[in-house]
Order: structure tokens, then C-alpha cells, then sequence
């Protein structure tokens, strides 16, 4: 079996190869020799996952090794794979999902002349996200983390011929850098503390480690983890990355890369547990995030960037929870596996509700579509009860057991963190029934564009509907599935392990203020966007709505403290190689130059001067000699 | 004694002692290379006197290759016969060194003048002048430029097949020169083979006024560095009573077992010796080029026919290293702590004075002769290491250098427009547009020039610098890898002016040569990347012959 494990990373691979590579003949089939691709895969992660169940809890992990690949010295990497329970949930998710997305591209891309090369860079996507999971190592690890953000830098900007998909496609570049090169320092650091990469010995290792290396490390991961997942103070790209074909958004910048931090910070445990301080941060940044999120979320008209704001919030509940350490790596998986269905299927019912607007994406334009778009509309009211946390639907069960085990830290840390979960569970109600109503209920609000074509929204064609159906039920059965008997927790159980969480109050009084904060969440937006019509203009709004509206003013932090610093470093640095290295070397130069004009003159084509030189160098050479003897 | 007692007692003393001269022991076998040679030159005489005027080129050609290729046999023959290494010795009765560095030398001078005679030989490139092809030499060379006689003679179609003997007249002269093992045969070898030289360099074809110019230059100044050699020797023939290397190290090192009676007052006088040392080799650091010494080098070799400038460059330095370390190993060793501080100084004035008033130059051959002074400031510094190292690393160096300037001379003979070679800077303007691939040869040339790793200049410069370094002279190589900065820049300036700039409508065109001058530029290419990047045969093949024999 553990050869299947290759030719799951190599199926998309090879399909993004072909279809790179194959040309216009290609156009025609392209995008079905990707859906069938990524479907193989996912047959094959089948057949893994089968097999898997087949052996008892602790002999499940499945590693190999494919061949040597840096043997330098004592400097050893190694291609090889490691499939334990916690990659194969992650395999599942991203082939499943990745399959259904396929599909749903199909008819959303229908239209889009470079619909191969789109193909091509989703399986692309697959093939390195792939690799991401089932390395046994880091620097493979680290191989696939690079390669997948390539597919989303060229995802994003698919439609480069919009400036600001260019522009989205450099920014989530650039910043997802800076989180890479955390990565490759906790590589580094973990090369010269271990002496390996490997996942094996790293971790086992991680106690005989001393605290100050291992905090560095987990800083560094956690740097990488926020830049990947979007999290405080790396989250400024996810927002521009909804210039991505919907697709992309639901595959990449929802379901599947944004969650790689949260793999990163599961997979890496050991460490984070022998590292008190970087478990902190952790929790800080996942606290922060999940809150930041979602009172962005809650300002955007646009319906792509109040999901994206959602999603970072969400995936701010996972990095909070690994935070917790074995008392919430499960929850945080879970959590992350019901999110990828809802989300996934959020995002795929946002781009079919914008396929049937003419690519409408001001929420205060549309209005009322619930009778246009009805399977859109059921899909997408699935996901959103979900991701409130309705009680029985996915969302509740993970939801509610992060903010159990939030709670469960302890002291007034437990109470700070547990209330965040808690308030952000609250926004969370709000700013999506917010989307719903604005959306699915109220007036029809569309006007003609500017050419005057009035949208005749309609519902979306089967390859985009099925998806979302499929997703749709994820959405509603995945969370009672993993949570009755503890299903979930006990599979994942032998990788991350668990310990059980004792929240100062009863996990039961934790439910019903969960229960009490969303209804007063659904409560208030009902009041602001259900009673009252919708304006077509937004309003101006509290200088809270106003920050938010602008990502909180990440951007104009971003722009002062980093672009004009950087360009007044740069400045100066300009400045002094200029004057300084410049003048140096120019005025070496001109030395130079200014001495050989001079000498040269010596040099005037009289036969009686050369004598005089001959005889002068005569005279000092004997002279020379001489004095060296009397000295 | 009172100084007319001793003149006296000289010529008293030699008066009395009728001696009986005994008859000379040569070892021809030993000494064949250089007959050959000789030998050749005289038949190359014979030819020009008895054979009618259309044959004698083809002819000449035919003498010299031969003589050359026979002569370079016997030098391998005597390598393979052990004279290198263990047989070496001392032979004409003390005249001439058979060893290591003689036979290497000897070796490399016969393939550089084998491949100079080539570009001498080239006709293809002049125009044809009445029907007749014509080579980079004078019609008549006896006749006044732009005279009456001069058109006639090119209307007659006659040629210079003088130059063939003449070349190996100086080859000749240049064989012995690292081989000579007293100061007579050092310096009748200095005059066999300048007095060529001089006679070349007034023969181009073109430009001929400036020619001769440059070889009146050559024969003063060269005639003036004689007479310091001369003098020098004189004074040290006062110094040791003797005029053999072995005699005077001898005397040198305190060791010596007689003295002549009728030199006792000056024998073991410092003052001769160093004076006396100084100026023999101040001779030959006139002929290497060394700075303050180096004025002739951009003249003669801007105005010399440029097949002839590359000869000179290639082959007088080869020859005149050589000699400059027999003299500094054998002779002078016992006084390394004199001549050594002497001979930094020289090296670092050559190094950069070379390096920087290159800088300035715009005309292609006497950039060249300025980089050729710069080069010479780089083999001193391995001169001055006065170990082995230093001597095999000066050797590899020597032969580095030689192969990269004929080609980089060859090339320049390509480069023509309506007066003959075009040499000024500014028209090789944009050839790497018209010509790459002569401008690709000429930039791997000059990269070689400024040792830029994978050229043999790169492995050369390396050699000398390690084994300066080892030797202590820090300091010195660290003017010569700033001087070879310097000197990267002007290299480099060429290459971008050739593949960089526009160019222009009324420059150069590129003439299409024999497969004379392009077997000339294609063996240099090929020993310029073959050295480069697989030094290691030659550098061992120079480090066991680099021992001298006493």
C-alpha cells in the first residue's frame, strides 16, 4: 500500500504536466482530464483509507521512503512519506473536496478561453498540497508548502489581465514569503537541534531539547503557520486573493491551503508542547484572529471578502484550538474538516449565485434570489446554519468543543480565551445571517450595469449544482458523524493525542451560552438587514464599520510601517551607495584614470627620454641594491 | 697592492703564463635544438640567394616548419633521454645548461615561433597587389617608403621571404638564452637574437615610416641596455675572476678554491658584485619589460608588423624569463636577501604602472604591449618567490601567457579596413554584432588576459600568486591581484565594446584568413581553454622542470 501513497501526489502531478505542457489540442478535453485526475486521486485516497481501517490504531502509520535525495556528508533528506490518521483525514479532505471543485470548474469556467491552463494549475494545487500532507519530513514538508503557494500565486491571479488580480496575486505572494522564510528558519533550526528532518525523530526528540531553541522554532512555525492560514499580522493578502476565480476561492483560500498552518501547528506537537511560550502566541494569535476576522466579515458588502473574513476567523478558532495543545488538536481538525464542507460549499453557492448575476458581487445588488436560485439557496442556507453552529449541523459540534476547550485552559487565560470564542461565535451568527438576508431575502435590488445588461439570475447548471449538494450534506452530517461516540477523537487519537479539558463551568452551561450569544447574533441582524430594507448604497457607517471596511486598517498599517519604512530604508540605501560605494569606486576609477593620463604623458615617443628612463632605473636599481646591503 | 701595481700584475700574469688553449668538447647531440635551428637559417640564406623569387616562399615556408618541428623533436628527445631531470648538466664546456627549465623553455619557445611563422607566413588578408598575394611585410624593404623604388618593387610583386631566416636566426639566439650558463654566451645569445628583432620590426607593409620609427627605438634602446648588461658583466667577471655562473655562485657562496692571482685585489668586493648584478640584470629586465625599463614595449610593438609584434611578445618573454631566473637561481641565489626587496620593488612598480596606463590606451596593440608590461609585473612576482614552486609556476605561466598573446595578436591582424589593420579602439566598435565569432576568440582572450577563472590565464596567475605567497610576499601579491583588477577593467572594456556598442557604418570589416592564421588562433584557443580547465598535466609537467642545474 505504501506505493500508492506516490502516486497519489503523482496523479495531479501528472495532470497538471499534461495539461501544462500539452497544448491547445488539449482545450477541449483539459478540464475533464483534470476532473478525472484529481478523482483518481481521490479513489486511491479511498483505497488508503480502507486499508487503513483495516489495521488497529497504532499500526495505521504507513511511512516509506522513495529514494535518497540530499545525501551530503552528515546532511541527510530523504523523499519519503508518512501517512498516519491525521494525513489521511487532510488527504481525504483535499482530494474529496478537490474532486467536487473540479467538477463544479467545469461549468463555471465554461466560458474562460485559458480554461486548460486553470485545470493545470488546480492540479497543480493538488499534486503540492498533497505532498504538503503525506511528507515524512520536513523539507519535503516544505517542498509541497512552496509549491502550493505557487498555485495560489497563479491561481489568484488568473485573471491577470485585471490589474488587481495582479496586484492580490504579487501581495499574497510577498506576504506569504515572509511566513516561508519563518519556515525554512524553523527547518534550519530544527536541522542543527536534531540533526534531521524527519518527522520521527524531530518530535520524539523535542523533550531532550532545551526550551529557548524550541520556543525559537515554534515561533518561526507559527510565523510560517500565520502566513499561510491568513492569521494575525499576516492576514492582509486573503481578502485581495478573492480576485481568484470562485473556485479557487473555495478551494485554496477555504477549504484546503489556508488550513496548512493548522497541519503545521497539529503535526508539530511535540515541540509546541515542550514550548509553553510559543504555545501562548499560538492561542494569542488564534484569539486575535478569529475576533479580527470576523468584525471584518460583518463590513463587507462584497460577498467574497465577508466569507474570506469569515474564513479567517473560522481558521482562527482551529489555530486557537492546536494552541490548547492535545486538549484541542482533535477539536481543531475537526473543526477544520467541517469547515472545509461548509465553507467549500459557501464559496461554490457565492460564485453560482455571482455566475447567474453577471459576476455581481456587492451583496447590496442582489436581494430576493431565493426564488431564482433554489438549490443554490437550500445549499447555501445549509452552510450557513452550519457555520453559525445550528445545533445538529456540523458546526455546532467542533464549534462548540473549541470553546469548550478554550475554556478549559484555565484561569483567567481560560476565561479571556474561552469568552473570545464565545463573542466570536456571536459575530459570527451575525455577519452571516447578515449575508443570507442580504442575499437570499429582502427586495431585488439589481440594476442594469453600465452596458444596460439587466442580470436574469437563474439557477446554475448541474456540474455546479451536484457539488454543492454533495457539500451541502457534509455540512450537515460530518459534525454528528465525527462527534457521536467520539468517532473523530478516537481516530485521531493515536497521532496528536488527547487529553481531556475540565472548563470551570459544565460543558453544558458552555452550550447554552453558545446557544444564548447566536441568537442574539441572528437576532440583531435580522433587526438591521431583515425588518429594514437594504440600501444600495452603503451608508456611512460607525468608525468601526468604517475600519472594518477596510480590513481594519491592515493595509494603512501595513502601508506606513512597512512600504514607506521600507522605502525610506531603501531610500537610504540608495542614497548611500551612491555617494558612498559609488563615490569610492568612481572615484577610484577616476583615480585611476586621472594617474594613467598622467603617466602616459611619460610616455611621448622620444628615443632620449626612454634612454633617461632607462638610465634613472639603472641608478636606482644599483642604488636599491645597494642600500638593501647597507641596511 | 696600489691599483697601477695590480693592472700591472694582470697584464704581467697573463703575459707570463703561455697557455695552451685546449680544443672546446661539445656535445653536439645535447645542443641539437639550437643547430637545428641555426643550421635551418643558414639553408633559409642559401635559399634566398640561390633560388629563384617565386619559389622561395613556398620554400621558406617548407625550410622553417621542417627546422622547427626537428628541432622541437630533439628537445622531446632529450627530455625523454632524462637530460631534464637526472642526466642533466653542464655542457659546451661549461657554456651551455642541458636541464629542466632549458629543455621546457626550449619546448615552448620552437611551438611559439612554430605558430608565429604561420601569421608570418599568412597571405590572404592584404589585398591582392597586382595579382599577386602579398604578406604584413614590406615589398623592399631597403627601398624609401613612398619612394619611386618602393612602387616598383610592389608593382613587381616582390616580397620579404627574408623574415623566414631571420626568425630563425632570433629563435635561435632565444634558445640558448635560458640555457647559457656564463655571462659571454648569455649575452652573444641577447645579440642573436635582438639583432633580428630590430630587422623585423622594420618591415610592415603598411604604415612603414612608423615601422621603422619603432625599430630605430628598439636597436638604441637595446643597444643602450647592452652596454649596461656589459658593463655589468665586466664588473662581475672583476668580481669572481670568472665569467661562469657555477664560477661566481661559487665565489658568491665563499666556497670557491682558487682565485686568480691576478684578480685578488678585487675578488669577493661586494661592491662590483652588487653593482655588477644590478646591471646584467637590469639587460634583462629591459628585454622582459619590466618598469622603469618598459618604454620601447608600446612603441615597437604598435609599430611592428603585427605577426611580428606577437612573435616578439610571445617568444622574447619566454626567452628573457628564462634567463632572468637561471641567472637569479644559479647566480645570484647566495644573495637572495639583496636582489629579493629589489625585485618586489620592480615587480609592483611594473604591475601597476602596466595595469594603469593601459587604462588610457586606445589603440589595440598598445593596449596590448601595456597589458604584455603588466603581465611581466605578475612573472616577476613569481620570480621573487625563489623557491621551485616559484620557478614551475613562472614556467606554466610563461607558456600561458605566450599561447594567448600570438592568438590575441593573430586576431588583431583580422581586423582590417582600407589602411591595413584597423587597431584603433573605437573601430572595433560593435564587430561582435558583424564577426561574433572572432569577437567571441578575442573576449575569451582577453578573459584569459585577465584571468578569469577556466582560462589558462586564470590557472597561470593563480600558480605565480600561490607561490609568491608562500614565499611571504603578501604584500606583492596583493598589488598584483588589485593591479589585475585594474587591469579586469580594460580587458573587459574591449568585450563590451565589441558586443555592446553600435556598430558603426564605416568600421572594420573582418578578413577571412588561411588556415595559417587560423590554425595560429585555434591552437591558442584551444590551449587557452585546455590549460584553463585542466592545468594539472602542465603544472606537473612544469614542476619537474623546475629544478636548475649547477
Amino acid at each position: 500500500m505504501e506505493n500508492l501513497i506516490g502516486l497519489l501526489v503523482a496523479a495531479p502531478l501528472l495532470g497538471a504536466a499534461v495539461l501544462l505542457c500539452g497544448g491547445r489540442r488539449l482545450d477541449r478535453s483539459g478540464p475533464w482530464v483534470g476532473t478525472l485526475l484529481a478523482a483518481v486521486s481521490f479513489a486511491l485516497a479511498v483505497a488508503l483509507f480502507a486499508d487503513m481501517l483495516g489495521r488497529s490504531g497504532e499500526e495505521r502509520t504507513l511511512t516509506t521512503t522513495v529514494f535518497s535525495w540530499v545525501p551530503v556528508g552528515g546532511f541527510r533528506a530523504d523523499v519519503g512519506f508518512q501517512l498516519d490518521q491525521l494525513s489521511m483525514t487532510f488527504v481525504l479532505l483535499i482530494t474529496g473536496v478537490g474532486t467536487l471543485i473540479h467538477l463544479y470548474s467545469v461549468g463555471y469556467m465554461e466560458h474562460d478561453e485559458r480554461r486548460r491552463r486553470f485545470f493545470g494549475y488546480l492540479n497543480l494545487f493538488l499534486a503540492a498540497m498533497l505532498l504538503l500532507v503525506v511528507a515524512g519530513n520536513y523539507l519535503l514538508l516544505y517542498v509541497g508548502w512552496e509549491g502550493v503557494g505557487l498555485a495560489s500565486y497563479l491561481l489568484i491571479g488568473f485573471w491577470q489581465h485585471k490589474p488587481s488580480a495582479a496586484t492580490a496575486a504579487k501581495k499574497a505572494f510577498l506576504v506569504n514569503r515572509v511566513g516561508d522564510m519563518g519556515l525554512s528558519i524553523a527547518i534550519m533550526l530544527m536541522f542543527t537541534t536534531f540533526g534531521t528532518f524527519a518527522f520521527g525523530p524531530v518530535l520524539e526528540g523535542a523533550g531532550q531539547a532545551g526550551e529557548g531553541k524550541l520556543t525559537a522554532v515554534g515561533l518561526m512555525l507559527l510565523l510560517a503557520a500565520c502566513g499561510k492560514s491568513a492569521q494575525v499580522p499576516l492576514q492582509s493578502w486573503l481578502g485581495d486573493a478573492m480576485e481568484g476565480p470562485t473556485p479557487v476561492s473555495a478551494l485554496i483560500h477555504a477549504a484546503t491551503m489556508v488550513t496548512a498552518g493548522v497541519y503545521l501547528i497539529t503535526r508539530s506537537g511535540a515541540l509546541f508542547d515542550a514550548a509553553p511560550t510559543a504555545q501562548t502566541a499560538v492561542v494569542t494569535v488564534g484569539a486575535v484572529t478569529l475576533l479580527f476576522g470576523a468584525i471584518v466579515g460583518c463590513a463587507k458588502d462584497d460577498i467574497k471578502k465577508a466569507l474570506a473574513g469569515s474564513t479567517m476567523s473560522q481558521i482562527g478558532y482551529m489555530i486557537l484550538a492546536a494552541g490548547l495543545g492535545p486538549v484541542g488538536y482533535v477539536f481543531a481538525i475537526m473543526h477544520l474538516v467541517t469547515h472545509g464542507f461548509f465553507k467549500a460549499g459557501l464559496f461554490l453557492g457565492a460564485g453560482s449565485v455571482m455566475h447567474g448575476m453577471n459576476d455581481e458581487v456587492d451583496m447590496r445588488r442582489y436581494g430576493g434570489l431565493r426564488k431564482y436560485m433554489p438549490v443554490t439557496f437550500v445549499t447555501f442556507g445549509l452552510g450557513y446554519l452550519a457555520i453559525i453552529g445550528f445545533p445538529g449541523l456540523s458546526g455546532f459540534f467542533s464549534k462548540d468543543k473549541i470553546i469548550e476547550a478554550a475554556f478549559a485552559k484555565g484561569g483567567t487565560e481560560g476565561w479571556i480565551l474561552g469568552g473570545a470564542a464565545l463573542l466570536g461565535a456571536g459575530i459570527t451568527a451575525f455577519y452571516m445571517t447578515r449575508v443570507m438576508l442580504m442575499t437570499f431575502f429582502g427586495e431585488r435590488r439589481w440594476q442594469p450595469d453600465a452596458d444596460g445588461n439587466a442580470p436574469h439570475p437563474h439557477e446554475s447548471p448541474k456540474t455546479m449544482t451536484v457539488p454543492m449538494v454533495i457539500l451541502a450534506f457534509g455540512s450537515v452530517f460530518a459534525g454528528g458523524l465525527f462527534a457521536v461516540n467520539d468517532t473523530f477523537l478516537k481516530w485521531l487519537e493515536p497521532v496528536t493525542g488527547h487529553a481531556h479539558g475540565n472548563p470551570p463551568v459544565s460543558a453544558l452551561t458552555v452550550t447554552a451560552a453558545t446557544m444564548v450569544v447566536l441568537v442574539l447574533g441572528v437576532a440583531l441582524a435580522w433587526a438591521r438587514y431583515g425588518r429594514k430594507p437594504v440600501p444600495v448604497t452603503a451608508p456611512r457607517g460607525s468608525w468601526l464599520t468604517r475600519a472594518a471596511r477596510r480590513d481594519l486598517l491592515q493595509d494603512d498599517f501595513n502601508h506606513i510601517v512597512l512600504v514607506r519604512g521600507g522605502e525610506h530604508l531603501t531610500r537610504s540605501l540608495v542614497y548611500v551607495d551612491h555617494t558612498l560605494v559609488d563615490g569610492v569606486v568612481n572615484g577610484t576609477a577616476a583615480s585611476v584614470g586621472g594617474l594613467s593620463g598622467r603617466m602616459r604623458r611619460l610616455q611621448n615617443g622620444y628615443a632620449r627620454s626612454y634612454a633617461v628612463s632607462m638610465f634613472g632605473g639603472a641608478a636606482v636599481l644599483i642604488a636599491a641594491t645597494l642600500l638593501m646591503r647597507a641596511v | 697592492m696600489s691599483p697601477a701595481a695590480s693592472v700591472h700584475s694582470l697584464w704581467t700574469v697573463a703575459a707570463e703564463a703561455p697557455q695552451k688553449i685546449p680544443a672546446p668538447q661539445i656535445e653536439y647531440a645535447q645542443l641539437s635544438p639550437t643547430l637545428i635551428v641555426l643550421g635551418a637559417a643558414v639553408l633559409g640564406i642559401l635559399v634566398e640567394a640561390f633560388l629563384p623569387r617565386r619559389a622561395r616562399y613556398p620554400a621558406q615556408l617548407l625550410l622553417t616548419t621542417v627546422g622547427l618541428i626537428a628541432a622541437f623533436a630533439a628537445v622531446i628527445a632529450l627530455a625523454a633521454g632524462g637530460y631534464g631531470t637526472d642526466k642533466a648538466h653542464v655542457a659546451a664546456m661549461g657554456a651551455v645548461a642541458v636541464d629542466g627549465p632549458a629543455l621546457f623553455l626550449q619546448g615552448a619557445l620552437l611551438l611559439v615561433s612554430l605558430i608565429a611563422v604561420f601569421t608570418f607566413a599568412e597571405r590572404r588578408l592584404d589585398p591582392v597587389a597586382h595579382g599577386r598575394r602579398v604578406d604584413s611585410f614590406a615589398a623592399q624593404a631597403a627601398a624609401v617608403p613612398g619612394g619611386e623604388a618602393e612602387q616598383e618593387a610592389v608593382k613587381a610583386g616582390f616580397t620579404t621571404t627574408e623574415v623566414f631566416p631571420l626568425v630563425l636566426f632570433a629563435v635561435g639566439g632565444m634558445l640558448v638564452f635560458p640555457a647559457a650558463n656564463d655571462l659571454l654566451t648569455l649575452f652573444i645569445a641577447l645579440e642573436v637574437f635582438s639583432l633580428p628583432l630590430y630587422v623585423l620590426c622594420a618591415l610592415a607593409r603598411r604604415q612603414r615610416l612608423m615601422s621603422q620609427e619603432s625599430a630605430v627605438k628598439y636597436f638604441l634602446l637595446g643597444a643602450f641596455s647592452s652596454a649596461f648588461l656589459l658593463f655589468g658583466v665586466a664588473l662581475l667577471y672583476g668580481y669572481a675572476g670568472t665569467v661562469s655562473y657555477a664560477g661566481i655562485a661559487d665565489v658568491v657562496n665563499g666556497t670557491t678554491r682558487s682565485v686568480d692571482p691576478a684578480l685578488a685585489s678585487t675578488t669577493g668586493n661586494d661592491a662590483l658584485l652588487l653593482i655588477g648584478g644590478a646591471l646584467v640584470l637590469m639587460g634583462l629586465l629591459f628585454k622582459v619589460g619590466a618598469v622603469p625599463f618598459h618604454m620601447w614595449t608600446p612603441d615597437v610593438y604598435q609599430g611592428a608588423p603585427t605577426p611580428v609584434t606577437g612573435f616578439m611578445a610571445a617568444a622574447t618573454k619566454v626567452a628573457a624569463f628564462g634567463a632572468l631566473l637561471r641567472l637569479l637561481y644559479v647566480v645570484l641565489p647566495g644573495l637572495r636577501w639583496d636582489w629579493r626587496p629589489v625585485m618586489w620593488g620592480v615587480a609592483i612598480v611594473t604591475m601597476v604602472v602596466g595595469a594603469v596606463v593601459a587604462v588610457t590606451q586606445t589603440d589595440v596593440k598598445r593596449l596590448l604591449a601595456y597589458s604584455s608590461i603588466a603581465h611581466a609585473g605578475f612573472l616577476l612576482a613569481g620570480v621573487t618567490a625563489a623557491s621551485p614552486d616559484g620557478v614551475s609556476s613562472v614556467l606554466f605561466y610563461l607558456v600561458t601567457y605566450a599561447f594567448v598573446t600570438l592568438g590575441a595578436f593573430a586576431v588583431v591582424t583580422l581586423v582590417r579596413d582600407a589602411g591595413g589593420e584597423a587597431t584603433h579602439l573605437s573601430k572595433w566598435a560593435g564587430l561582435g554584432r558583424r564577426s561574433p565569432l572572432v569577437a567571441a576568440v578575442f573576449a575569451v582572450f582577453l578573459l584569459a588576459f585577465a584571468g578569469i577563472p577556466l582560462t589558462s590565464g586564470f590557472a597561470g596567475k593563480f600558480a605565480v600568486f600561490k607561490a609568491a605567497a608562500e614565499s611571504g610576499a603578501t604584500p606583492l601579491v596583493i598589488v598584483g591581484v588589485l593591479s589585475s583588477a585594474v587591469a579586469a577593467f580594460f580587458y573587459v572594456r574591449v568585450i563590451v565594446l565589441m558586443f555592446f556598442s553600435e556598430p558603426k557604418a564605416d568600421g572594420p570589416t573582418v578578413a577571412v584568413p588561411s588556415a595559417l592564421t587560423s590554425t595560429a588562433i585555434a591552437v591558442g584557443v584551444a590551449l587557452t581553454v585546455v590549460l584553463g580547465v585542466a592545468p594539472q598535466y602542465f603544472l606537473e609537467l612544469a614542476g619537474q622542470a623546475g629544478t636548475f642545474v649547477r
